[in-house]
């Protein structure tokens, strides 16, 4: 038995024997020998050694939507912006309009490159006093987007503005799902019902001093928590002894994968990239061109105005053949129109589904596609995104 | 859960359990576990033909596409329908109820190359499928 990778970017993959190539030792959060404890099986993503796995990963994502799921995100980075040209600096360097965020807001963002590609994409945080704001980043693109936003740094060296890398002194961990909420509720003092979608706030939970975001990557309602790294040991602890009862599970990179590709959710590496554009990605809603002016905004405002030339599409498979795995070919009528950017079984639709990057031509709901398993067509129809969405509480 | 006796095992962890010139074949406790939730498996047809360490099937699970490789020589006799339509068997019965295949045996003296259970088990306790 081989396996073969699902694909880059997911985390999924088995590591894969290089010959012997030198590798930096893995990164570890500061959790890793409780994942161990409660019988995580750890993989080398990102640079970083990670629970992919505890219990299993249909079990896993079925807990998020029926209950709660707690994730370990040690792995991610915090980029602080400080400094009293703090949001001109932002707006430059993002697509969404960083002014529109009121205090304790925050909002998806891109970072652009100058060709309309993308460098990552990120959650930027207003602090909740109002001055300074944290960007959160992808764990495979952190050490490329502090480079990244440091260089733009020194092209605005008129600006005031501070950059500096926080991953270290934050930790990060996720709870996520409908019982999220009363959960955390027995933790703290705090109104959560006061604190909306895409906000956050100081708080103390369980003891810990941190901040509380209601965002999230899986499509279901729940909380971010920033503490200082050295407390994250404490806090998942109490989180987790508190959720048993609600049936709160630790969850790993594979269920987080499952979950935000059925909300429709991009993954750098698979929907984004270099030379992904932010309209090809079905990103528009978080570019904004009447804000002035921003890296590569001439490139994606030329694709607005042209239409972009490729796009994506959800899809689902209609025929048994195994399932759909990013990097694979796309057809129509058995002439090449693009390919599955992410692929994965549904475990909430029990079945098979997939976000797809296609000309534009053949892009378009109940049509339909042809995505190549190993090497066998199988018949596809586009769909409507999200695969899933949550019932309103 | 330990290798059960009566079975042989290859090194990409598949088993053998062999029954005068029959041969059945699925794929070891640790492999499942490896692979975590099973969704789809593809397995030949009667008639075909299964060979000594090339792929004769693919086992996906939520996560990944794995190659099933053949432990020895024969022509599949019997497929087992029923791990087919429910892929999860494999993770919840890898060594009954979720045999894969039934061979005919062309060298039975094959078999002898394949690891007994407590050698497998050393075996997979310091590899992990790939």
């Amino acid at each position: 038995m081989t396996t073969e990778p699902t694909g880059e970017g997911t985390g999924q993959t088995a590591e894969r024997d290089d010959g012997g190539a030198e590798h930096p030792p893995l990164r570890e959060t500061p959790l890793r020998r409780r994942h161990e404890a409660l019988g995580a099986r750890m993989v080398p993503f990102a640079g970083w050694l990670m629970p992919v796995q505890y219990g299993g990963i249909l079990q896993e994502h079925r807990a998020v939507r029926a209950a709660a799921g707690l994730f370990d995100l040690g792995h991610m980075g915090q980029v602080d912006v400080s400094g009293p040209d703090a949001l001109p600096f932002l707006q430059a360097v993002t697509t969404n309009d960083v002014a529109a965020l009121a205090p304790g807001g925050a909002q998806y963002s891109l970072l652009p490159n100058e060709r309309g590609g993308v460098v990552d994409d990120i959650i930027v945080y207003r602090r909740p006093e109002g001055e300074g704001y944290m960007v959160v980043v992808n764990a495979s693109n952190a050490d490329k987007d502090v480079a990244w936003l440091r260089a733009r740094r020194r092209d605005q060296s008129a600006l005031d503005v501070a950059v500096e890398d926080a991953s270290d002194r934050y930790g990060m961990v996720a709870i996520q799902g409908p019982k999220a909420e009363a959960i955390v509720n027995r933790l703290t003092e705090t109104r959560l019902s006061d604190l909306g979608p895409f906000r956050w706030s100081d708080a103390t939970v369980a003891g810990v001093p941190l901040k509380i975001a209601r965002t999230g990557y899986t499509g279901e309602d729940g909380f971010e928590f920033y503490p200082a790294s050295e407390r994250v040991g404490e806090l998942w602890d109490a989180l987790l002894a508190s959720g048993a009862e609600d049936g709160l599970v630790p969850v790993g990179l594979g269920a987080r994968d499952t979950l935000r590709l059925e909300a429709r959710m991009p993954l750098y590496g698979n929907e984004l990239g270099d030379d992904i554009g932010p309209l090809e990605a079905g990103l528009g809603w978080a570019v904004r061109l009447d804000k002035g002016a921003f890296v590569g905004r001439d490139a994606v405002a030329a694709q607005r105005e042209a239409g972009p030339p490729r796009r994506t599409v959800g899809f689902r498979l209609l025929e048994r053949g195994g399932s759909a795995r990013a990097g694979y070919d796309v057809r129509v009528d058995g002439r090449p129109v693009g390919r599955v950017t992410s692929g994965a079984f549904s475990p909430t639709l029990g079945e098979n589904i997939g976000l797809a990057l296609v000309e534009r031509e053949v892009a378009g709901v109940g049509r339909p596609l042809e995505v190549v398993v190993r090497g066998r067509p199988l018949r596809a129809v586009q769909v409507k995104t999200p695969f899933y969405r949550r019932s309103a509480p | 859960m330990a290798a059960p006796e009566d079975l042989r095992f290859t090194r990409t962890h598949e088993w053998v359990r062999i029954d005068g010139d029959v041969a059945t074949i699925g794929i070891s406790d640790q492999a499942q576990g490896e692979l975590g939730d099973i969704t789809y498996l593809e397995l030949p047809d009667v008639g075909e033909r299964v060979a000594q360490s090339q792929p004769f099937g693919i086992v996906e699970s939520v996560k990944a596409a794995s190659d099933i490789y053949g432990p020895v020589d024969g022509e599949v006799v019997e497929r087992n329908e029923a791990a087919v339509e429910s892929p999860d068997l494999v993770n919840s019965s890898p060594y009954e109820r979720a045999w894969l295949v039934r061979i005919r045996l062309d060298d039975p003296a094959q078999i002898e190359r394949l690891m007994p259970a407590d050698e497998y088990d050393t075996f997979a306790e310091t590899a992990t499928p790939h």
